[in-house]
């Protein structure tokens, strides 16, 4: 018995002098990784997961377009609606806003523009398929679902 | 007579350290811009009107589904997983003439994938990942690369390195075309379920 309690005196202690320096630098990591987003979405968005994804190599050449249930349902329903920068819009305003998007890139980038459908997992196909027209016509035809990485085995 | 320095307090700093670092953890959200790329054909305005072309009923793969998300591959219902999926197009792609029931070549056979308006957007991925699966793996195959790597280079085709290796496991000839080209069709979807 007497032998524990000899032990149970031996103080320990963490050395926390450098625990500020230790938040720092996460602080700075995660200062410099963060990105704040600019739009703020009304639409769920509950993406759906794939194995075989790619990447986008340029940023600046993706246009971003959200389909999904509004969040607001008792203002806007509860149809699927599609929301482009911070406004709803209609399949038919969808080619203005595709030129719109090419305006702001360089001429000889232009063909090369990729639409990035972030679609909810809920949404039907038509109102994607209404989409996928518009896009054809507007001629943005580089299109990107958006998905997650599956896991697998 | 030195005099006395002033102190900032110093006790508080990892508090004051750790409520920033919180808020930054809370905020960031890490760019997600992955996803499955495909290409939409022109629209139907632009392509000439008298456009009928023949395609044999061997060289078609049938997809379809369902406003329920029930699956039909040549036209027999389907409860298999995505991979058998998966393997059912590569022995189709990969048949060279072999099977009278299945595809000419790899440059003739199509996959045909139609949709309902009522198929969910979930459905609609899981399928088209696995019909992408099986052309990914075919290529990735004949490149003697892993999938994984295959997907990373064909995001890059500006790197020389990685245009020979894409050229080399879509098998592209010298003349430009590509034996084993991925002929996805993607059908406008029925009308039967969903406005």
């Amino acid at each position: 018995m007497s032998k524990f309690r000899k032990k149970a005196k031996v103080k320990q202690e963490i050395p926390t002098s450098s625990m500020p320096d230790v938040v720092f630098m996460l602080l700075f990591f995660f200062m410099v990784t963060t990105q704040m987003r600019e739009t703020s979405i009304n639409v769920k968005q509950q993406i759906p997961e794939a194995t075989m994804l790619k990447k986008l190599a340029r940023k600046s050449l993706v246009a971003y377009m959200y389909i999904g249930e509004p969040k607001k349902t008792d203002e806007w329903g509860k149809e699927p609606k599609i929301q482009v920068n911070d406004v709803f819009i209609d399949a038919k305003d969808i080619i203005q806003w595709v030129n719109s998007e090419k305006a702001k890139l360089q001429e000889y980038e232009r063909d090369q523009m990729t639409v990035s459908l972030k679609v909810d997992s809920d949404a039907k196909r038509g109102i994607i398929a209404d989409v996928e027209t518009e896009l054809r016509k507007a001629n943005a035809r580089l299109v990107l679902y958006s998905t997650r990485q599956k896991l697998t085995e | 007579m030195p005099r006395p320095t002033p102190d900032i307090p110093n006790a508080s700093m990892a508090d004051i350290a750790f409520l920033l670092l919180v808020f930054f953890l809370v905020t960031t959200t890490i760019a997600n811009d992955r996803g499955l790329s495909i290409q939409l054909p022109p629209p139907p305005e632009a392509l000439p009107p008298d456009m009928d072309v023949k395609i044999q009923e061997r060289n078609l793969f049938k997809i379809q589904v369902n406003s329920f998300d029930n699956v039909l591959v040549e036209g027999n219902p389907f409860f298999g997983t995505p991979n058998e999926l998966t393997e059912q197009i590569k022995t189709f792609v990969l048949n060279y003439g072999a099977d009278p029931n299945s595809s000419d070549s790899p440059e003739k056979a199509i996959v045909s994938y139609k949709t309902d308006r009522g198929t969910s957007h979930k459905k609609f991925i899981e399928i088209l990942d696995a019909v992408q699966a099986a052309y990914y793996q075919i290529y990735a195959d004949n490149a003697g690369v892993t999938v994984k790597k295959w997907l990373e280079l064909s995001s890059d085709l500006n790197d020389p390195e990685n245009r020979k290796l894409y050229d080399l496991g879509r098998k592209k000839r010298p003349d430009g075309t590509v034996e084993i080209p991925m002929a996805l069709s993607i059908a406008e979807p029925t009308k039967v379920g969903g406005n």
